[in-house]
């Protein structure tokens, strides 16, 4: 191998300031033409309402913005730059195709309130997507409405207690496994009911005696994370499902795991009720430093009126968006969702159909487990249950050298690798959460591997050096105390600013 | 890591300084030791009324956010008004400038649910996984009472 | 297939290298029930061309009319800058994550560091978040969070000038978490708040937040002041909903008049119509309540050099940290989105976007005067607008259909939302419509 070492890794950051430091009186990056004589002839807003000035808005030429944020984006790392292991976070390859399809004007320039007649090809592929989403995981139907995963959670929340309190009683707690995503307990949570933990098993899933032990007539629903956070198939799903259910509550099946299981196992046939699709996973919607997502919710047929509206259905003749569903939980969103996120993963899907994604999935697996085996030696791998699409080491074996998890992701940082998710999920201690999707190669594992274990070596040799990491990276490491302290949320002038 | 003789602990990693009526409350060395850098502190105010084991504050650093539980109830009579202004008094001298509140005890019957010093160590060392290395007693200076330093404050 | 790399050597290589001989090894430990009916029932794979020729037969059964489409209620036509599409189309930017490890995310940490500068200069507050779904789940966070910053009170007023789907959302989002309820305050003749309304009202029980919009649902300017007062008398907050943008180039900024949480849709900076989404949530307050604010913040700080950098701050009022007990449980929120609002606030700058601001209520104005001298239409309500308004003229509905089959969208009859509203239209114009359009409008609305 032609060197996996950092000092392969060269060039020049170029220096740029902020849009407020630069620029320069009375210029502007868009030209408004003067005003028509009809417009000067009209009664302006009353001065009394207007604002004074925009003062602190800046003063540029397109030249000068655009060069701003094309130096900006140079020190991003991305999933389409670099290898982006960033467990949970499904960084696959994006395709530029479904960048390109969203921006059809007959898309992009579709306003929301134009009656169903203008709309038939934006509705038909709603539908189209819904059915396509309920195929691949044996839900009954489909609301592509919230607009991320965590939106998903509590729409499928309240779905969840619009249908006990119809039956008399919301209840009030839910069960959540320790190792849970944050956004399980905060949806729950937003929905009135009490959380109450259940503890992982000592192989990393859940035991169904300590969901037997806590399910009584008080629970509402259960959510499971389906792989589980360490990657783990929970092989007693079907068993948790139905102990869940015999109490009468409902199975919130956690999507955001789902490119583990395309032609694997469905959730519908687990026992889930409502599942949540983070379409920025599984199916390859660009993250975009942060969002947008989109978080569609599938559910089994008992739950088909609790869904969002409006909800796009056949006429005879045409798609229509409908209102009528009298237990309808509501609207979660100001339209009908992310539209420009459904028509990426539909393209996704059309791209791969069926086959290619069940074929996506298996690498997923294969890459992970590649990863896996040949990390176990460096790295302790605390639950050594078969993963599925991800892996979770920890950090024991570096504390003899005083190296922490952070130091391994930060030093990664030089050899040009994103980090691992870090210190999630809770129950392993300095865990390292490694998920490679199938987009990478072969080649690109192995330098990935290779880095790993130089990192090994570093820790033993010149850990000092790995605590200061990263070294190559445009800024060192950032002091995060200090921004908790004293929090600077935007930028003022120097006069104003103590 | 500290453990002065003359304070009494919780579970939950909270000490007390107790003199006569009231009680003296802050976090253990170990609990700040585990928290790291300490960046935010939510306290409440003289004359709330804080209840044994639930929270009367929040103590935050930069990756978690815990809840501060009173090891007896009663009535706040002082805050250590610095203290939020100043976290890392709580991470550079927990049994002394770090003090949050001092309280008038309403049952010193509570009392006898708190731990001794070595009834804490050996607590921290089996059930929190920690506090087997630098043990060390608090030295004497620590003995002077952490509340007689505080600044003055009202509300 | 295209997207994947492996060749069938490479996957037998792999899996040799790892102790097993066929891809289903890996998952044999799954139940073999589920696996044997996971099978997908889709359509086989398509080529590039494929694809792009079903998503362009798909896209041309839309018909966006555009120049001649006066929707506005909720979403606005404005035209987007093509730096602002070349730099949010950067796969450096748009297939990054969350900035998790700030040493190789600053492009987009300062990115949003600018964007809540930005967001905060709008509205006159001191801070701002990186951004949250749209504004209707802005508008129902800030009722959530007004409810955490007064706890004693279990209601929130919503005028009834609001989006009619931001009020259905705050109600979605309200619903099962205890004795708190959301209800409506009615409008005057003119379609600002209904003052003797607000204050019966404001007699009942405790109020946590007065929420109206900034402009309306129907484009009116609020009377922040006189509001304001009376949320102040009542000890309740004072939250401003500003679906359009585009107004606060020119309205006064809210936090200068009272507004204690101020949030809106992004969506006409820079972001195409969408068909709905995706959008941008604003949301921005005072820095007192910043611990109780929801989604996330960046903020400067050093490196251990000593060289300027951003953060993510505050992480603890988030739900990966708090869990139960966070502010929000949003994680995934519109950072793309933000972005196109940063370049796009950038290029319009300070005199810009004012510019643009002034000729939307000017050109609205223009062609409200038309539609009453050639179409005899009438304002519904009589106080200033910015650039969207309602228009009342006989027939309503027939006339807007009629339109319909000319190729014009003649705005949205406010009827279904507002029964009284039945002869009503909300009609948006904007620097996109040329005054040849606002003609064709006219005409096809004439009696």
């Amino acid at each position: 191998m032609s060197g996996v070492g950092p000092e392969r890794n060269r060039g020049i950051s170029l220096a740029e300031p902020l849009l407020f430091e630069r620029g320069s009186a009375g210029r502007v990056g868009i030209d408004v033409p003067p005003l028509d004589r009809v417009e000067r002839e009209v009664e302006p807003v009353p001065a009394e309402l207007c604002r004074d000035d925009l003062e602190s808005l800046p003063e540029l030429s397109e030249p000068e913005v655009l060069r701003h944020f094309l130096r900006l984006s140079q020190w991003n790392f991305s999933a389409a730059t670099n290898f982006y292991p960033l467990g949970s976070c499904t960084m696959k390859y994006n395709p530029v195709l479904d960048e390109q399809v969203a921006r059809l004007p007959g898309f992009a320039r579709l306003h929301p309130a134009v009656p169903d007649a203008f709309a038939q090809g934006a509705l038909g592929l709603m539908a189209e997507l819904e059915r396509m989403l309920a195929e691949v995981s044996g839900m009954d139907a489909i609301s592509l409405q919230p607009a991320a995963g965590a939106q998903g959670e509590l729409t499928g929340m309240k779905m969840i207690r619009a249908y006990h309190a119809e039956r008399g009683d919301p209840r009030r707690t839910v069960l959540i496994p320790e190792s849970a995503h944050g956004t399980n307990p905060a949806s729950s949570a937003l929905c009135g009911y009490q959380v109450v933990p259940v503890p992982s098993g000592r192989e990393g899933m859940i035991d169904p005696a300590a969901v037997a032990k806590l399910a009584d007539e008080r629970v509402a629903a259960i959510m499971i994370t389906n792989p589980n956070t360490l990657g783990l198939f929970e092989k007693d799903i079907v068993r948790i499902t139905e102990i869940v259910h015999a109490k009468g509550a409902q199975v919130y099946l956690d999507g955001a795991n789902l490119n583990a299981l395309l032609g694997v196992a469905k959730p519908g046939h687990m026992g889930a009720d409502v599942l949540q699709f983070n379409l920025h996973k599984t199916f390859s919607t660009p993250h975009g430093g942060g969002g947008p997502g989109a978080g569609p919710v599938g559910v089994r047929q008992h739950l088909a009126d609790y869904l969002p509206t409006p909800r796009v259905v056949r006429t005879e003749h045409a798609w229509t968006r409908s209102d009528a569903a009298p237990k309808s939980i509501g609207r979660v969103h100001g339209f009908f969702g992310n539209f420009g996120m459904l028509v990426r993963a539909y393209a996704y899907i059309l791209a791969l159909g069926g086959d290619g994604l069940e074929r996506a999935t298996a690498l997923a697996i294969l890459n992970a487990n590649y990863l896996r085996h040949h990390l176990e030696d460096a790295f302790e791998l605390p639950y050594r249950e078969p993963c599925l699409h991800e892996c979770v080491f920890s950090d024991r074996r570096l504390e003899p050298f005083g190296v922490r998890t952070l130091d391994v992701a930060k030093r990664l940082l030089d050899y040009g690798f994103y980090a691992p998710t870090i210190y999630f999920p809770l129950v392993v201690s300095g865990a390292m959460m490694i998920e490679p999707t199938e987009s990478e190669s072969r080649e690109t594992l192995d330098e990935f591997i290779a880095a790993m274990h130089t990192i090994v070596a570093e820790a033993r040799e010149d850990a000092e050096r790995l605590k200061a990491a990263p070294h190559l990276t445009r800024v060192s490491r950032l002091d995060e105390v200090r921004a908790a302290r004293h929090p600077v949320l935007r930028w003022r002038p120097r006069s104003e600013s103590a | 890591m500290k453990f002065p003789k003359k304070l009494r602990y919780t579970r939950e990693h909270e000490w007390a300084l107790i003199e006569g009526k009231e009680a003296t409350i802050g976090v253990t060395d170990f609990a700040q030791h585990e928290l790291g850098e300490v960046v935010f502190l939510e306290l409440p105010k003289v004359g709330d009324s804080v209840t044994k084991d639930e929270a009367f504050g929040v103590i935050e650093s930069v990756k978690a956010s815990n809840e501060l539980y009173a090891p007896v109830s009663g009535e706040v009579v002082e805050v250590n008004a610095e203290l939020p202004e100043t976290p890392e008094t709580v991470n550079n001298d927990p049994y002394g400038d770090g003090w949050m509140i001092r309280i008038e005890m309403t049952d010193t019957a509570e009392l006898e649910d708190l731990m001794s010093p070595d009834e804490y160590k050996q607590y921290i060392a089996e059930e929190a996984g920690g506090g087997e290395d630098d043990e060390e007693e608090g030295d004497p200076a620590d003995d002077e009472g952490p509340a007689d330093e505080a600044e003055e404050e009202d509300e | 297939m295209r997207y994947l790399p492996h060749t069938d050597a490479d996957v037998q290589s792999m899996l040799r290298s790892i102790g097993h001989e066929a891809l289903g090894d890996l998952v044999a430990h799954v139940p073999a029930d589920l696996r044997r009916r996971a099978a997908i029932e889709l359509e086989a794979g398509r080529s590039e061309p494929e694809v792009l020729e079903r998503l362009t037969a798909l896209a041309s059964e839309n018909r966006p009319l555009e120049k001649t489409c006066f929707a506005g209620a909720g979403a606005y036509p404005h035209h987007v800058p093509a730096a602002v599409d070349t730099v949010i189309s950067r796969s450096e930017f748009a297939t990054a994550y969350t900035p998790y490890q700030p040493e190789v995310s600053q492009g987009t940490l300062q990115a949003i560091f600018e964007f809540q500068t930005m967001v905060t200069a709008l509205f006159g507050l001191e801070v701002a978040n990186a951004s949250m779904y749209d504004g209707a789940s802005a508008t129902a966070e800030a009722v959530l969070m007004a409810r955490r910053l007064r706890p004693k009170a279990g209601r929130v007023l919503l005028a009834a000038s609001l989006p009619p789907a931001y009020r259905q959302v705050v109600r979605t989002y309200l619903e099962g978490i205890g004795d708190f309820v959301a209800e409506d305050v009615s409008f005057g003749p003119d379609g600002r708040v209904d003052s003797a309304a607000l204050d019966r009202a404001l007699a009942g029980a405790p109020v946590a937040a007065i929420v109206v919009g900034y402009p309306s649902y129907f484009g009116v300017i609020e009377d922040l002041r006189a509001v304001g007062e009376r949320a102040r008398g009542a000890d309740a907050l004072l939250v401003t909903v500003t679906p359009e943008g585009m107004a606060l180039g020119l309205l006064r900024e809210p936090g200068a008049v009272g507004a204690d949480i101020a949030v809106g849709e992004g969506q006409s900076f820079g972001l195409g119509l969408s068909f709905g989404g995706p959008y941008l949530g604003l949301f921005a307050t005072r820095e007192r309540f910043v611990r109780s604010m929801p989604g996330r913040l960046v903020s400067e700080t050093i490196d251990d050099r000593g060289r300027r950098g951003f953060v993510l701050t505050l992480a603890t009022r988030e739900q990966h940290i708090r869990r139960e007990r966070a502010t929000s449980n949003i994680c995934t929120n519109q950072g793309l989105c933000a972005l196109a609002a940063t370049v796009y606030l950038a290029l319009a700058g300070r005199t810009g976007l004012r510019a643009l601001a002034d000729r939307n209520a000017r050109r609205a104005r223009h062609a409200l005067r038309r539609l009453c001298d050639g179409a005899g239409a009438q304002p519904v309500f009589a106080a200033p607008f910015f650039n969207e308004f309602a228009i009342r003229l006989p027939a309503a509905r027939r006339r807007w259909e009629r339109a319909l089959a000319v190729d014009v969208i003649a705005g949205v009859p406010l009827g279904d939302a507002y029964p009284e509203l039945e002869d009503a239209l909300l009609l948006c114009v904007t620097e996109v419509h040329a005054l040849s359009d606002i003609e064709r409008l006219v005409e096809a609305l004439r009696p």
